[in-house]
């Protein structure tokens, strides 16, 4: 019987290893999956993960989609370092997204010039950062004075976030000259973020986004704070006897990943969107929790983990367009990509072993 | 209000809080053996998708419940696998398997969407279903309601009056002890956690077989999640996770009351109140500062694995 023994040493090896191993079993997974469906595998991989990258304009969709991943994911890696479970990274992101379009619809308009289009420009970006601070705050505010599991109260507040946006669109932003859509007004030009280059969709955002996780994975890393959330997660007494105040610790991590989360919503709505719409999160929010524990949480990981999450969104609308299959294969695909992983995870502390090890005493 | 309404709302509210009393209860004896599992989202969704298609293939609601508990069972096992033996975080577990059965459901349900489905008979027990204000509502309602009323007792019962109950109650509380004492946890927390999955998936059943006998891909609308606070809230009892679960039923059907009183409120913001609600009474518990005799089992999420 093959049985799981404790490594001495945490194989190194096999952090790179293991993701790696997870991305093959879940390929091996799909092609199963397609060939019991009927449809021939290869064909519907080629066109899930291939396709899609094939020239410049589909790598420039890639990093337009990695954008909100990067930003959820820089700041939920903040929380897990700590092992605070912040589910919601979704309404943070969310809620960005409203405020922002409310800010920007307030100064909506086409002759936007210098100072005041910046102000517009700055009011969008700041409200959707103080949406995402003020849903990432109550959960701080939960779980600090009411010890409240932050799980549960970041997942109720999704939810709430999203019936929030769904009022704003069906209620008090919708487009009045709209044909009665549940959508607010377009934004007018001067408003969006610039792109990159033109002909392209992808924007200054994703610049942020990269800046922005390095310098949260410098904090998480090379910083006393980033060492005390470490500690804090690995052990609370711990924290609790050197002195580091908990309260501070927890509030700064899920500020971190609100304010993130709440730019993130923010760039969409400025970015490609230009509007509030009830579909603004293809749920990157939850996506963002894979790309943390595909990338250890490190910025390089999660860099290549959200260019590989991006794939699964575009692969999956694009597999809907070409063989009409549900777009939902891509939630498929993300699930069982995390599952391998936990999974291949057990090999970095232990290793497989036949047989039941003999424990040897020194005499 | 007159008594007929009255009545109507009492039987609506109590169809309402099943699917939510059922994977409550399923969380609830898993986390009694301190299996912390935060997929019950996916694995109702599943549930109910499965019952639905079965139900519709085979015209028997009975064989769509019953793969609806199978399949649940299935999803309970794979969590199993991944958090005993392989001893993956439960946490990261948990929301592998939401996000999976989310994708599935909708996947497996794609052909069934806008499907319609004969709903499982009322079985009305002669006169006393007569009986005026609780009559309709406590022997008018179909045998999957009674069928989880018989299941809830019997999980009560099992849990706080047996020897059993108190054995698993310490493989949750104190897993290293319990296993001195020569239980075999990890056996037990395994089979604990397939049989909350199971139930789990029969509520997600009960949703799409009678509650609205009709699939859709966010037909759960949350309830696994709020499951989840609602075991939190009622201090891991039986009896205050039905009294919670069926006390949100009712909130839940409050804007057909809303409406039959001729309240106009926006139908996005009535839909957020689940929510607000599971908040606010979390705050309410935990404010009230009175944890020490319903805190959480002491192992609640810990992997437990035997050294030497």
């Amino acid at each position: 019987m093959i049985r799981l023994e404790k490594r001495a040493q945490p194989a190194r090896s096999m952090l790179l290893l293991a993701p790696l191993t997870a991305l093959l079993l879940t390929l091996v997974t799909g092609v199963a999956l397609f060939a019991a469906l009927g449809q021939p595998p290869l064909p519907v991989l080629k066109a899930f993960f291939i396709d899609p990258v094939r020239d410049a304009y589909g790598l420039s969709e890639l990093l337009l989609k990695a954008t909100p991943l990067l930003l959820c994911a820089a700041g939920l890696s903040l929380c897990f370092r700590a092992r605070i479970w912040n589910i919601g990274a979704e309404g943070q992101f969310l809620l960005g997204c409203l405020c922002s379009g409310a800010a920007a619809l307030a100064f909506n308009d086409a002759n936007l010039q210098g100072l005041a289009r910046l102000a517009g420009v700055a009011a969008g970006l700041g409200a959707g950062m103080a949406g995402g601070l003020l849903w990432a705050g109550l959960v701080a505010l939960l779980r600090h004075r009411f010890n409240c599991s932050e799980i549960l109260t970041s997942i109720m507040l999704n939810y709430v976030a999203l019936h929030l946006l769904m009022w704003a669109v069906h209620g008090p932003l919708k487009d009045p000259e709209g044909f009665n859509f549940p959508e607010s007004a377009l934004l007018a030009n001067p408003l969006l973020l610039p792109a990159i280059a033109d002909g392209y969709r992808t924007h200054v955002g994703f610049i942020a986004a990269l800046a922005l996780l390095a310098a949260f994975g410098l904090v998480g890393g090379r910083t006393l704070v980033g060492f005390q959330l470490r500690v804090m997660g690995e052990s609370a007494s711990a924290a609790r006897y050197a002195g580091f105040s908990q309260g501070g610790l927890l509030w700064l991590a899920l500020l971190g990943c609100g304010a993130a989360a709440g730019l993130a919503g923010a760039f969409e709505v400025l970015g490609p969107v230009g509007q509030l719409t009830p579909h603004l999160s293809s749920g990157y929010g939850f996506a963002a929790i894979i790309v943390v524990f595909l990338g250890r949480g490190h910025p390089l990981g999660m860099l290549l983990a959200a260019l590989l999450q991006a794939l699964t969104f575009i692969g999956g609308e694009n597999l809907q367009i070409e063989f009409g299959l549900p777009k939902s294969i891509a939630q498929i695909f993300q699930g069982l990509l995390l599952f391998y992983l936990l999974a291949a995870d057990a090999l970095i502390h232990y290793r497989p072993a036949l047989h039941k090890p003999v424990v040897r005493i020194a005499a | 209000m007159d008594i007929h309404l009255a009545a109507d709302l009492l039987h609506a509210a109590l169809r309402a809080g099943t699917p939510l009393a059922l994977c409550a209860l399923g969380v609830l004896v898993a986390e009694r053996a301190g299996v912390l599992n935060l997929g019950q989202e996916g694995i109702m969704l599943m549930g109910a998708v499965t019952g639905f298609a079965i139900s519709l293939e085979t015209g028997s609601h009975a064989a769509g419940a019953l793969a609806a508990i199978a399949v649940g069972a299935l999803m309970g096992a794979l969590f199993v696998l991944l958090t005993l033996p392989l001893r993956a975080n439960p946490v990261a577990s948990g929301l592998a398997l939401a996000v999976f059965g989310s994708g599935l459901c909708a996947f497996v349900g794609s052909g069934y969407v806008g499907s319609s489905l004969q709903g499982i008979a009322v079985a009305a027990i002669p006169w006393l279903s007569e009986l005026p204000l609780v009559g309709k509502a406590l022997f008018a309602q179909d045998p999957l309601l009674y069928a989880a009323w018989a299941l809830a007792l019997g999980i009560g019962l099992t849990l706080h009056r047996t020897r059993f109950g108190l054995v698993l109650s310490a493989v949750g509380e104190d897993p290293e002890v319990a296993h001195r004492l020569g239980v075999r946890v990890l056996p037990m927390r395994a089979a604990m956690a397939c049989l909350g999955a199971a139930l789990t998936g029969l509520g997600g059943a009960y949703l799409s077989l009678a509650y609205t006998p009709l699939w859709t891909e966010d037909m759960t609308s949350g309830r696994g999640w709020i499951a989840l606070a609602m075991v939190v809230l009622a201090g891991w009892r039986t009896g205050s996770v039905l009294l919670a679960s069926y006390l949100f039923g009712f909130f839940s059907i409050l804007n057909l009351l809303m409406q039959d009183m001729g309240w106009s409120v926006s139908p996005n913001l009535l839909s957020m109140t689940p929510y607000v609600l599971c908040l606010a009474a979390l705050i309410a518990l935990s404010s009230q500062g009175r944890f020490s005799d319903r805190r959480a089992p002491g192992a609640l999420g810990q992997n437990f694995h035997k050294e030497g």
